[in-house]
C-alpha cells in the first residue's frame, strides 16, 4: 500500500513549468507567441511534453511575437500570452510591452530568468526586466516560490484582463521553472489592492441624462474603451434614442459604425473637420472610454472650451487628467451605458446643430486628388475598403498610411482595426497581422504597412510561409518615411533629413523567397486588375504598391493649435 | 503646494520602486519618504511629502498611486487632524567646553545627546519637521559633521474635529 501511494506521489510530481502549463490550459490559452532559449528551455520542454495544449506561433525576433500577441489580443478580445528568455529574449518584447499599456492591450508575458540564486550577479543573459518593464506594465512579478507559480498566473491573467486591461509581465527564475514539486499548490488569489469599479454611480448617471436632455449641442466621442468592454451595441442603441452625433477617436474606430449616418468618422490631429469642429462648439461632450490623448484634444486651451464635459472611464486616473470634467463616470462603459439607456428617453431640442454638422459633413468632406496614372494613397485605401467589402480586419504601423487607413476604412464592426495608437510604434502593423489572422482564420486580413515600417519587421514572413497564414501584406510604398518626410516639408522647409528611403529590398522577390506570392503595382490600372483578385484568395502575398511619394495626409491640426485651426481642410 | 500623502501597500519586493517610479515617471517631486511596517503583517506604511502645483496634480497623484496593485489604501492627510514626527541625528563639533552650551540648546527641543566623542556630540531630535530644522539652525554655528533625518512619518489622530473641512478628492466632489 505504502509503495503504490508513493508511486501515485511520483507520477504527480511536476516542474513549476508544467505548473505554468497546468495554469495556462485553465486559463483557458490556446494560442501561445514566444520564442526559446537557456531560461526557459524547462517551459518550453513542459509545452513539448503537453503535445497538442497549445498552437505555437515561432516568430524570427520576439518583438514580433509581442506584437504578434497584441493583434491576437485586439482581435479576440482574450489575453495574449507571450513567453521569451531572460536577457536579451525580455528586452526585445520591451515595445510590445510599452506598446500594449499605452493602448490597453490584455497581454500576459512569461520571462525566463536566471537561477533565483544568480539573480544580482550580472549572470549569463541577465537583465533587471522587473526593474525594466515596472514603468510599462499593468503589473509585473517575479516568482520567489514554486508553490506561488500557479496562483500568479491566475492573478496575472485576471490582472490583464479586467478594468482596464494591460500587459502583465511574469518573470520566472530557471530553477523555479525546472524544480520538481510534488504537492497539490493553492491557486485560489485575493487582490485587496486591485478592485476596478465597474459599475457606476447611479446619481452622476441621472446627471449626465439631466445634462444630455437639456443639451442644445451634445457629441458623443467613443474611445477603445468602448470595444475593450463589448459595448458597441448598447452605443448604438443610446445613439439612436437621443440622435447623437459620434464621432471616435483613432483606437475607438468601429466602436460605432463608421459607414452609419451619426458618424462623423475620426477626430483628432487627421481627423475629419465634422468631427473636430463638433468638439470645439459643442455644448455637451460625452466621452465614453478614451483618454483625450494629445493628438485628439490638440492645444488643451481650444478644447471644446464652451462644453460640459461627461467622461465615463473605468480607469478613474483618466479622468480629469488632461481636460477638466463635470460630470465624471467611474465605470466599464457597458455598464455605464446600460444604465443610461434605462432612463426615459426624451426628444432633443438639437435640429439646428444636426443640421450644422450634416452641412459640414457635405461641405468638408475628405479630399484628395486624382491623377491620371499613379495611385494616391487614399484611393488605394478606397479600393481596399470596396474589394473587402469593408469586413476585413486592417493592421497599421504608424505614420501617413495609418492615418489614410483610419480615414478611408470605414470600420462599421470592433475589434477590427489593429492599431499602434499611443506609442506610435513602427514595425507593428505585420506582425500584428498574424496574431489578429490567428484569432480570426474566417476573415481577410490586409496589413497596411508602410514601406518604412515593414522593413522592421519583415523578418516575420517565415511565420506566413510556415504557417500558410493569407495575411495580405500591403506596403503603401512611397519610398520615403512619409510623415516625417511631411513634417519636415511643412514644418522644416522642406529639409527632408533622413526620411526618404530609395534604396530597399525588391519587395516582390523578397516574398517569393520565402514562397510568397509578391505583386507590384505601379499604376491604377495595374491595381484595378490584380488586387480584387489577390484581395479575395485564400493565399498570403506581398503586393508592393508604389504611391505618390509628395501626398500629405490632410486636413490636419498642427502641433500646438487648436481644433478650429485646421489646415487642408479644402483642396 | 506641500502635502502629506501616506500610502498603504503590500509589504513586497519592488513596490518601493515601483511607487517612486510612478511618482517619477509622473514628474512629481517627492520631498521626503519614509517606509516602515505596520500592525498588519505584511503590510507596510508608506508618508510621501511631496511638491505639487494644484489640486488637479495632488488628484492626479493619489489617483496614479492607488492604481498600483499592491497600494492598498492611498490618503492625504495634509487638512486632517495628525500626528507628524521625523527624527534628526545631528553630529555637532564640539570640545568638553562647549558640550554644556549645546546641552542648553537642545533642551528646549526636548533633543537628547545618544553620544559623545572628544571632537563631537551626536543629537537626536523628534518632531514635527519645522522643529527639526530650528533646532539645526540653532546648531549650525558650532559645526555639522553630519546630519541625517529619516523623512516625516504621519497618521491621522484618534479624533477629528467634526468642524474641520476636509479636502475631498473622491470623484463624487
Amino acid at each position: 500500500m505504502k509503495a503504490q501511494a508513493s508511486a501515485e506521489q511520483q507520477t504527480a510530481a511536476k516542474t513549476g513549468a508544467d505548473l505554468l502549463v497546468e495554469a495556462m490550459i485553465a486559463q483557458g490559452v490556446e494560442t501561445l507567441f514566444g520564442y526559446p532559449g537557456g531560461a526557459v528551455l524547462p517551459i518550453y520542454d513542459a509545452i513539448y511534453r503537453a503535445e497538442g495544449s497549445f498552437d505555437h506561433i515561432l516568430p524570427r525576433h520576439e518583438q514580433g511575437a509581442i506584437h504578434a500577441a497584441e493583434g491576437y489580443a485586439r482581435v479576440s478580445g482574450k489575453a495574449g500570452v507571450v513567453i521569451g528568455t531572460s536577457g536579451p529574449g525580455a528586452t526585445n518584447l520591451v515595445t510590445g510591452i510599452a506598446d500594449a499599456m499605452m493602448d490597453s492591450i490584455p497581454l500576459v508575458i512569461f520571462t525566463g530568468q536566471v537561477a533565483k540564486g544568480v539573480i544580482g550577479t550580472d549572470a549569463f543573459q541577465e537583465s533587471d526586466i522587473m526593474g525594466i518593464t515596472t514603468p510599462i506594465t499593468k503589473h509585473n512579478y517575479q516568482v520567489q516560490e514554486i508553490e506561488d507559480l500557479p496562483r500568479i498566473v491566475n492573478e496575472a491573467f485576471h490582472i490583464a484582463t479586467t478594468g482596464r486591461p494591460g500587459p502583465v509581465v511574469v518573470d520566472i527564475p530557471k530553477d523555479i521553472s525546472s524544480t520538481v514539486h510534488e504537492k497539490q499548490v493553492d491557486s485560489e488569489f485575493h487582490l485587496p489592492g486591485y478592485q476596478p469599479t465597474v459599475k457606476p454611480n447611479p446619481l452622476q448617471i441621472n446627471k449626465l441624462h439631466d445634462a444630455l436632455v437639456e443639451a442644445k449641442k451634445p457629441v458623443v466621442l467613443s474611445g477603445s474603451g468602448v470595444i475593450h468592454a463589448g459595448a458597441s451595441e448598447e452605443l448604438k442603441t443610446f445613439v439612436q434614442n437621443y440622435q447623437l452625433p459620434v464621432t471616435t477617436t483613432l483606437l475607438g474606430l468601429g466602436s460605432y459604425p463608421g459607414s452609419c449616418d451619426l458618424s462623423l468618422g475620426m477626430a483628432g490631429m487627421h481627423g475629419t473637420y465634422s468631427a473636430n469642429t463638433a468638439l470645439y462648439e459643442c455644448d455637451l461632450l460625452i466621452n465614453i472610454g478614451s483618454r483625450f490623448d494629445d493628438r485628439l484634444t490638440g492645444n488643451l486651451k481650444h478644447f471644446a472650451p464652451n462644453a460640459t464635459i461627461a467622461h465615463i472611464d473605468i480607469d478613474p486616473a483618466e479622468i480629469g487628467k488632461n481636460i477638466p470634467t463635470q460630470i465624471p463616470i467611474v465605470s466599464d462603459a457597458r455598464a455605464a451605458l446600460v444604465s443610461l439607456n434605462e432612463k426615459p428617453v426624451k426628444g432633443l431640442d438639437h435640429k439646428g446643430w444636426m443640421e450644422a454638422i450634416s452641412q459640414n459633413k457635405v461641405d468638408y468632406p475628405l479630399w484628395h486628388d486624382l491623377p491620371e496614372e499613379a495611385i494616391v494613397p487614399q484611393w488605394l485605401m478606397q479600393k481596399v475598403y470596396e474589394y473587402t467589402d469593408g469586413k476585413a480586419v486592417v493592421t497599421t504601423d504608424v505614420g501617413q498610411h495609418q492615418m489614410w487607413a483610419a480615414q478611408y476604412y470605414h470600420f462599421d464592426r470592433p475589434n477590427r482595426w489593429v492599431t499602434s495608437g499611443g506609442l506610435g510604434t513602427m514595425g507593428y502593423g505585420f506582425p500584428a497581422a498574424i496574431g489578429a489572422q490567428l484569432a480570426d482564420m474566417d476573415s481577410t486580413c490586409v496589413a497596411v504597412v508602410g514601406d518604412g515600417g515593414f522593413q522592421m519587421t519583415m523578418q516575420e514572413l517565415s511565420v506566413l510561409q510556415e504557417r500558410k497564414l493569407p495575411v495580405k501584406v500591403l506596403i503603401v510604398n512611397n519610398q520615403a518615411l512619409g510623415m516625417v518626410r511631411q513634417w519636415q516639408e511643412t514644418f522644416y522647409s522642406e529639409r527632408y533629413s533622413e526620411s526618404i528611403i530609395d534604396v530597399q529590398p525588391d519587395f516582390v522577390k523578397l516574398a517569393e523567397s520565402y514562397q510568397i506570392a509578391g505583386y507590384k503595382m505601379e499604376t491604377q490600372e495595374e491595381l484595378l486588375e490584380v488586387l480584387p483578385e489577390v484581395l479575395a484568395d485564400d493565399q498570403p502575398a506581398v503586393i508592393d504598391c508604389r504611391v505618390l511619394q509628395k501626398e500629405n495626409v490632410y486636413p490636419m491640426i498642427a502641433p500646438g493649435k487648436g481644433l478650429h485651426e485646421m489646415i487642408g481642410v479644402k483642396r | 503646494m506641500r502635502r502629506i500623502v501616506t500610502a498603504t501597500v503590500h509589504n513586497r519586493s519592488g513596490v518601493l520602486n515601483r511607487v517612486t517610479g510612478l511618482l517619477a515617471k509622473r514628474q512629481f517631486n517627492i520631498e521626503s519618504i519614509s517606509v516602515g511596517r505596520t500592525e498588519t503583517e505584511g503590510v507596510s506604511k508608506m508618508t510621501f511629502v511631496v511638491e505639487v502645483e494644484d489640486d488637479r496634480k495632488l488628484e492626479q497623484l493619489t489617483k496614479q498611486l492607488n492604481k498600483q496593485i499592491e497600494v492598498l489604501k492611498v490618503s492625504d492627510i495634509t487638512d486632517k487632524a495628525i500626528v507628524a514626527r521625523e527624527l534628526a541625528m545631528v553630529k555637532v563639533i564640539s570640545n568638553p567646553q562647549i558640550r554644556s552650551e549645546i546641552q542648553g540648546i537642545i533642551e528646549p527641543f526636548r533633543a537628547s545627546i545618544i553620544d559623545v566623542s572628544k571632537e563631537s556630540v551626536t543629537v537626536q531630535v523628534t518632531g514635527k519637521s519645522d522643529k527639526v530644522d530650528a533646532l539645526i539652525d540653532l546648531l549650525r554655528p558650532y559645526g555639522i559633521k553630519e546630519l541625517a533625518r529619516t523623512g516625516l512619518t504621519a497618521f491621522t489622530r484618534g479624533h477629528q474635529p467634526q468642524v474641520a473641512e476636509f479636502k475631498s478628492y473622491s470623484l463624487l466632489k
